[in-house]
């Protein structure tokens, strides 16, 4: 009960801050010099007809009433036409989110697995060369750009050893499976297309790779840190006095406790990587919404845009809210100060 | 100054107000010295200090000392294009004959002059309303600052950055501006923490019930107490400010053409990826360079003040 009054507590506080979003993108989109209407329609067209989108986009009406027009439709999904697909900003949407989701998750998951992995084994083999390896690394992580570490990786592994592809999301000859969640290894597993899900799977690499060292540095160095804090608490030589197996003391009493502060960082990383997105889709090619979104912006598609940016928002919120809820169920102390204040 | 020695007649009367002041300023240089100490103990941070003072040299005196200085300007020199890195050009040269070690040299400008002008247009309204939000804490004021805060840490800075850059006229003065309207946020989220515990601190009460202005004990009872922190956060911003000003001339939103910067060099020289691998990966690492430069020194800057507390 409790968690269910937090949740929707943070969700409704969560509306309230996309509600204000929506004004600064408003504001942005109207900062922006010239007329929406006569970029709409292109420098040729007869001043009439601009005249009458002006009109028909409520343009010579006050700003607070263009913002309550945008938002209605906003609301209920339409953000207009896009100036370069000339579709509907929300098809375009709906046609490229899959893939920066598929990258996105991918990412996280290699973040994850390795940070976790890497902070582990730091501080299993804490002040032994494996450490220090994995301290320099860390360090190095932290400070190089994604779009720097995609551009080592293509020279790399995509040129010099010639291992894995760097453009797209599947190969050109490969069967693409019929669209079901519009993220290939998904579609290609449920199709059956082994072929095609190894092949996807392949493309997905680098690009994650590259997204996800930043936060794979991030996670090894703060997994290292809080495991090494807690290593030299009380519960942890009363549990070894006790004789428990170090195994158990290590997997269990050890880094559950120590996961908490990674935890809430790989949430913020992970919602971060949707921005660095922009660049790393746009150096390999991939055809997500950040590519889309950069081209948006590129080409001052204001529409599009919008629409980006509102939509990451919401993942961005949401995905604050997703980890505020693992933490609370990792840190029995949060747990039950949320219990006793309800 | 001088009322409160004469409280104690007799043995240190004798003290003039000029004499109080120099023994501040000899405090303050054992203090600067000590936190010198401090800070060179850890040579990682000493190597951070030196690779940040030759960059700054080596950015200032870009004319002096980068080999070709013209190269950076509109140049081309069609016979010497993409040459490999050898003795006359240590890093190469590009797809239309310049010299890439000078054009980094050059670019380096724009990396450190964006790292400065944005903080120095973030941090002061940035820790002005955190104050502000953290003093009155529970009135409208903190309500307005802080919700108004919270949308715009709602996404990621880059983002906006990003947005606010492609609706202006692409430049490196207003991608500047754009990354700055996106920053200020975790400075007054900073301050606004520190200004709420500091309020509740007796040497505040004291002021107030003493008649202070509400000026006053803003500035001179809470910001003096919220420096270590604000200047920790601005040392290790620094490199995230360049990083993120190298990503916005790396899609061309930054410095234009033919003025250099590193993230424009990177992404002209990926296209020439891999047979002439030199144009895009030297200013890659000299990216990686600038950016560890700044993270080592602040890390230094951190651990002198963390040291200081304990």
């Amino acid at each position: 009960m409790s968690l269910l009054n937090f949740l929707v507590r943070r969700i409704i506080y969560s509306v309230f801050v996309l509600l204000g979003l929506s004004i600064v993108i408003f504001l942005i989109a109207r900062v922006m010099p010239g007329d929406p209407a006569r970029m709409a329609v292109g420098a040729r067209a007869p001043q009439w007809v601009v005249d009458r989108l002006r009109e028909q986009m409520h343009l010579n009406q006050p700003l607070v009433v263009q913002y309550g027009y945008w938002l209605s439709d906003a609301v209920r999904g339409d953000f207009g036409l896009s100036l370069i697909t000339q579709r509907p900003v929300t098809t375009d949407i709906k046609e490229f989110l899959p893939a920066s989701l598929e990258l996105v998750f991918f990412s996280g998951l290699l973040s994850a697995v390795g940070g976790i992995g890497l902070g582990i084994v730091s501080a299993r083999y804490k002040d032994t060369w494996i450490d220090n390896v994995v301290r320099v690394f860390s360090y190095f992580g932290i400070v190089t750009p994604s779009f720097v570490f995609a551009i080592l990786f293509i020279l790399l592994f995509g040129f010099t050893l010639n291992w894995l592809p760097i453009i797209g999301r599947v190969h050109e000859q490969t069967a693409v499976p019929p669209l079901v969640t519009g993220a290939i290894t998904v579609d290609a597993l449920l199709a059956g297309q082994f072929g095609t899900f190894f092949d996807a799977l392949r493309h997905l690499l680098l690009p994650a790779i590259s997204l996800a060292m930043g936060s794979i540095a991030q996670e090894a160095r703060i997994t290292r840190s809080s495991m090494a804090d807690n290593l030299s608490k009380d519960y942890i030589a009363s549990a070894r006095a006790l004789g428990i197996p170090e195994r158990v003391v290590m997997g269990r009493f050890l880094l559950k406790p120590s996961l908490i502060p990674t935890v809430s960082i790989l949430g913020l990383d992970i919602a971060s990587t949707l921005s660095v997105a922009f660049l790393v889709e746009l150096i390999f090619n991939w055809p997500g919404l950040a590519r889309y979104g950069m081209n948006a912006m590129l080409h001052k598609d204001l529409n599009a845009i919008s629409a980006v940016i509102l939509v990451l928002g919401a993942a961005f919120v949401t995905v604050n809210i997703i980890v505020d809820i693992i933490v609370a169920q990792l840190d029995p102390r949060i747990r039950l100060s949320a219990t006793r204040s309800a | 100054m001088a009322e409160e020695v004469s409280t104690h007649r007799g043995s240190v009367a004798s003290i003039t107000p000029e004499q109080i002041k120099e023994m501040e300023r000899a405090s303050r240089r054992e203090n600067l010295g000590r936190n010198w100490y401090k800070f060179s103990r850890n040579p990682l941070s000493v190597i951070g200090v030196v690779t940040v003072i030759l960059l700054i040299l080596l950015a200032t005196l870009a004319p002096l000392v980068a080999p070709f200085p013209k190269h950076a300007g509109p140049f081309t020199d069609f016979a010497h294009a993409k040459l490999p890195p050898e003795w006359g050009h240590l890093f190469g040269t590009d797809q239309i004959g310049r010299d890439v070690l000078s054009r980094i040299i050059f670019g380096l400008r724009s990396s450190l002059l964006m790292g400065v002008v944005v903080l120095a247009l973030v941090v002061p309204p940035g820790v002005l309303l955190g104050l502000l939000a953290g003093y009155f804490q529970g009135m409208w004021i903190e309500a307005v600052i802080m919700r108004i805060t919270d949308i715009f840490l709602a996404v990621p800075p880059l983002i906006l950055a990003l947005a606010v850059a492609s609706v202006l006229e692409p430049n490196l003065w207003n991608g500047m501006l754009a990354v700055s309207l996106m920053w200020w946020p975790w400075y007054t989220r900073l301050v606004y923490g520190l200004a709420v515990a500091l309020r509740n601190e007796y040497f505040v009460s004291a002021a107030e019930v003493t008649g202070a202005s509400t000026a006053h004990i803003l500035f001179r009872e809470i910001l003096p107490n919220t420096v270590s922190p604000i200047l920790t956060k601005m040392s290790l911003d620094v490199a995230w400010v360049i990083i993120i000003g190298s990503m916005l001339s790396f899609v061309g939103l930054g410095v234009q053409p033919p003025e250099p910067s590193l993230g424009t060099m990177i992404a002209d020289g990926a296209r020439y990826l891999p047979d002439q691998w030199w144009i895009a990966i030297f200013p890659a690492l000299a990216i990686v360079v600038v950016v560890l430069g700044f993270n080592l020194l602040g890390d230094g800057v951190r651990d002198m003040f963390a040291a200081q507390e304990t």
